[in-house]
């Protein structure tokens, strides 16, 4: 029993980074309705480069700092340079482009690094507190719930609050309509990219403290189970991007757990497939239309 | 427009005719390689309504799109207010005082019937006096204040109509385009468009470029009509005119 | 799909132009001559490009496959490297198995293990290929790569039978006669590519290769017109996962060892690469890619051994391969193939021949 209360928590803790980068996912998806391949790579990237900074100012803070930035920049990037000029009328283009992206950031990344494993320390402790004999959370584990809770605030306040929310919701559901009412269409579109990809940065540098590790590839893993949390979620929905992640997140503890971590991988295969199949509309979304 | 009609449905002066708010001059524009406007001569004096008529693929639409920079014209000008708009990006035409009602109406279904509102606003920025411009529109559109908070896909042929409109107006135009707004609407409802198309324009002095299938309607409430026929104008003459003259309408209008 | 549907445009030599197949004895004499050419070749290289000769080899009967699924189907696999792994080790443990404890397999027992991998690798692409029939786009791609990245979780949870990271040690037979590893590896190799491209440019000329077009090009029209989409959407995943288990078995028997660090998710990637750059659709532009495949890695190693940098000499392969499928996405539909072909029908070239046939200049 002791072990399944800490699994859980373990899991919770886990699924607070799938939620957020499954949200990144789907912001970048509503946005411009292309599932961006490259994300897990551009969030590592990013957070080689806070590591970077933060072994060189000693400071975790400045470096969570030019994480983020740092995904803004490459998110608006990377719509400015290539995804504007994709010929999105068949999905696949965008994701070829994006898996080209993949290599390219890889590379780039194990010329500049080198392709071992750094370790990446975290910036609280990662014991648990135990609560009655029983471990439940540590410091960090705070830490993670703490900062995907307030990029789902503010990311709530962006889109239901502010102008700049509704024109970005405008321009990605009628570009045409919302020119025509004034909305910079293409600013939108690359402001989308900006935020999803500092979110994906955000959740790259929660995880890599994590058991994971830096690497070119680290996030390779981590893609495939925000994915599998996005779909779960269905692609068009933020809640239900967060509670596909948890979801993930406890499965994918519970199963480590019990079975051992290497069944991890089938586990979210399976949990992807079942949802891909049975539940083609997502257990959350709105629209059952899967094929776009 | 050459050859002003004697009759006017409604007096508004002549200081404009000279100067009309939006010229159009050989216009030549399409989709790809084709053009689908051949040569358009079109001028729409300030404080009237003018009626474009055609079949169904004369060019109207494409028309209209063209004035907003939807699409590009590959020869001709378009000058609004003796300024080129040609070069003008889409984005910005609302500033300038120019709202484009698309086919269809454009009203985004996924978005709440403010947020449709609100979105006709946004791009003045001041954010103090978006209420009282919601509350004028909802004053207009009873019907709408009551579903605020309804998303666009639950209302119903009329009420988008309406919200169409009053997103249009709440950036107060100069000149308003509007692409068949009679589409697929009760005649009660058509004729409650119509007068208030007549109302703005005799009120507030607004400039309206109508493309209609409807002609009935359209002739009741515009100045001037002109007649599109593949791409080119073909009839050019006061409304009152193709109202009455049985040639004209038999050989263009076909009733 | 109009990118893709471009594409297809732009390789007419198969489908559109010419309707119905190639004839059998055409492709039959390129089959034969090709085959010439190869065994040339294994006896005028030296035993290294020999060996890398067979590597294209079985990288062709991959991208060959991935061609048809995803230049003719439209149909996007990520998951070819799991396939292919699935291939390797099937093969490694049916020929392990065969030969017992003195590592020397009867001489059938390779014709049985590549048979049985292929056979093996199908069944899978047919497990995977009944789901992707029912998934569209990202939806088709995030779960192929599902597939790919689960390998090493495979190998190391069933690491009895896989030996987790290790892998498996493959017997293979000397050679017969005085014939040199290399220069048999290389023929087994090629032997399997020319069937598979034998067969695939029979298959995508039949009915079933339009049947994919169609769907390709338009699922509704292609559903009106009383093609079964489904059937025709796993059939392709089918044929495309037999020719993946094919190349997979062929890498087993060339590298005579499987582990899981040989197909990551960055071979499924180099894969799709090679199938967009050889033009999607093409199964000349497959040889292209599967060229490359090889050309490329074995030419930024050389440049990054000059630069004298380790991490160069792994990442510039990466990069280029990167850089290129962009580049190629956005500005050459068609890949390499459709600009061999452009340049044999640049327009004054078109024009002419148009005015020779229509000397009035009809339309």
């Amino acid at each position: 029993m002791d072990r399944f209360v800490f699994l859980t928590f373990d899991g919770l803790s886990r699924g607070a980074v799938y939620a957020a980068f499954a949200l990144a996912l789907v912001l970048t998806w509503r946005a411009a309705r292309v599932v961006n391949f490259a994300q897990g790579a551009m969030a590592v990237a990013c957070a080689y480069a806070a590591y970077s900074v933060s072994a060189a100012t000693g400071s975790y803070w400045v470096g969570l700092a030019v994480a983020l930035v740092g995904g803004l920049l490459l998110g608006a990037a990377v719509e400015r340079v290539v995804m504007r000029f994709v010929d999105h009328s068949t999905p696949l283009n965008g994701v070829v482009v994006a898996l080209g992206l993949v290599l390219l950031i890889q590379a780039v990344l194990g010329m500049i690094y080198g392709n071992e494993f750094r370790p990446a320390a975290p910036p609280f402790s990662r014991g648990a507190f135990q609560i009655g004999g029983v471990a439940l959370l540590s410091r960090f584990d705070l830490f993670v719930f703490a900062a995907v809770g307030v990029v789902l605030l503010l990311l709530a306040l962006l889109f239901t609050r502010t102008g700049t929310g509704l024109r970005m919701r405008a321009a990605a559901f009628a570009p045409d309509v919302s020119r025509l009412l004034g909305v910079p269409v293409a600013g939108m579109l690359t402001l989308g990219w900006a935020l999803a990809a500092a979110v994906g940065s955000l959740a790259a540098m929660l995880v890599i403290p994590t058991e994971l590790g830096l690497h070119p590839t680290a996030m390779d893993v981590v893609f495939v189970s925000s994915f599998t949390a996005a779909v779960v979620g269905g692609l068009d929905s933020a809640l239900g991007a967060v509670a596909g992640g948890l979801l993930v997140g406890l499965l994918l503890s519970y199963v480590s757990g019990y079975l051992g971590a290497t069944v991890a991988p089938m586990a979210v295969l399976a949990l992807l497939v079942v949802v891909l199949l049975a539940r083609p509309g997502g257990l959350f979304a709105r629209a059952s239309a899967r094929s776009a | 427009m050459t050859g002003t009609p004697a009759e006017q449905p409604a007096g508004t002066g002549t200081e404009t005719l000279d100067t009309p708010l939006l010229e159009i001059r050989n216009l030549t524009a399409g989709y790809g390689a084709a053009p689908v406007l051949h040569e358009v001569d079109l001028a729409v004096p300030a404080g009237r309504i003018v009626a474009v008529l055609g079949a169904n693929g004369a060019g109207k639409t494409t028309l209209l799109r063209a004035v907003s920079g939807l699409i590009r014209p590959s020869r001709g000008q378009i000058l609004f207010d003796g300024r080129d708009l040609c070069t003008v990006r889409v984005e910005q035409m609302i500033r300038r005082g120019i709202a484009h009602v698309p086919e269809g109406r454009g009203v985004i279904v996924e978005l709440t019937v403010e947020e449709n509102l609100r979105l006709g606003g946004l791009w003045r920025g001041r954010r103090g006096a978006e209420r009282a411009q919601l509350d004028e529109i909802y004053d207009l559109f009873e019907p709408l204040a009551r579903r605020r908070r309804s998303p666009g896909h639950q209302l119903s042929g009329g009420e988008r109509q309406m919200l169409a409109l009053g997103r249009a107006l709440i950036a107060s135009p100069r000149l308003l385009l509007l692409d068949e707004p009679s589409l697929g609407l009760a005649p009660r409802v058509i004729a409650q468009t119509m007068e208030l198309l007549r109302t703005l324009r005799d009120r507030s002095g607004m400039t309206v470029l109508l493309v209609e299938q409807n002609v009935h309607g359209a002739l009741s409430v515009a100045n001037d009509a002109v007649v599109m026929s593949l791409g080119r104008i073909a009839v050019r003459d006061s409304a009152a005119r193709l109202r009455t003259d049985e040639r004209l309408r038999h050989a263009y209008l076909g009733f | 799909m109009s990118m893709l549907r471009e594409r297809a445009a732009a390789t007419p030599a198969t489908t559109q132009a010419s309707p119905g197949r190639p004839r059998v004895w055409f492709r039959l004499a390129v089959t034969v001559a090709a085959a010439l050419l190869i065994v040339l070749l294994t006896y005028v290289l030296p035993p290294f490009r020999t060996y890398q000769l067979a590597t294209v080899g079985a990288y062709l009967c991959v991208t060959a496959g991935l061609t048809v699924l995803i230049g003719r189907n439209g149909q996007l696999s990520l998951g070819h490297g799991a396939l292919m792994a699935t291939g390797a080790y099937t093969l490694a443990l049916t020929q392990n198995a065969l030969a017992g404890d003195d590592f020397a397999a009867p001489g059938w027992a390779l014709a049985v293990s590549v048979l049985a991998a292929v056979a093996v690798t199908t069944v899978a692409g047919a497990v995977v290929g009944l789901a992707a029939a029912r998934l569209r786009g990202p939806y088709l791609a995030g779960l192929t790569l599902a597939v790919a990245v689960v390998v090493p979780s495979v190998t190391s949870t069933f690491d009895s039978v896989f030996n987790s990271d290790q892998g498996l040690p493959v017997v293979l037979n000397p050679p017969p006669g005085t014939v040199p590893m290399e220069r048999w590896q290389a023929w087994l190799a090629w032997a399997g590519a020319l069937l598979t491209m034998l067969l695939l440019t029979g298959l995508t000329g039949s009915r079933f290769g339009r049947d994919m077009a169609a769907v390709r090009d338009d699922e509704t029209a292609a559903r009106l017109a009383g093609i079964d989409v489904a059937r025709t959407q796993v059939l392709a995943f089918v044929v495309s996962a037999a020719c993946a288990g094919l190349g997979g078995a062929l890498f087993a028997l060339l590298a005579q060892s499987v582990s899981p660090g040989a197909f990551p998710l960055t071979l499924s990637l180099f894969l799709l690469m090679a199938v967009v750059i050889g033009g999607l659709g093409s199964l000349a532009g497959a040889a292209w890619g599967a060229l490359l495949l090889v050309a490329l890695p074995a030419l930024a190693q050389s440049a990054g051994e000059r630069a004298g940098s380790a991490r160069l000499e792994g990442n510039l392969a990466l990069a280029v391969f990167g850089v290129v499928l962009i580049v190629v996405m956005l500005a050459a539909p068609g890949g390499i193939q459709g600009a061999l072909r452009r340049l044999g029908h640049t327009r004054p070239v078109r024009e002419v021949a148009r005015l020779i046939r229509h000397p009035k200049g009809g339309t």
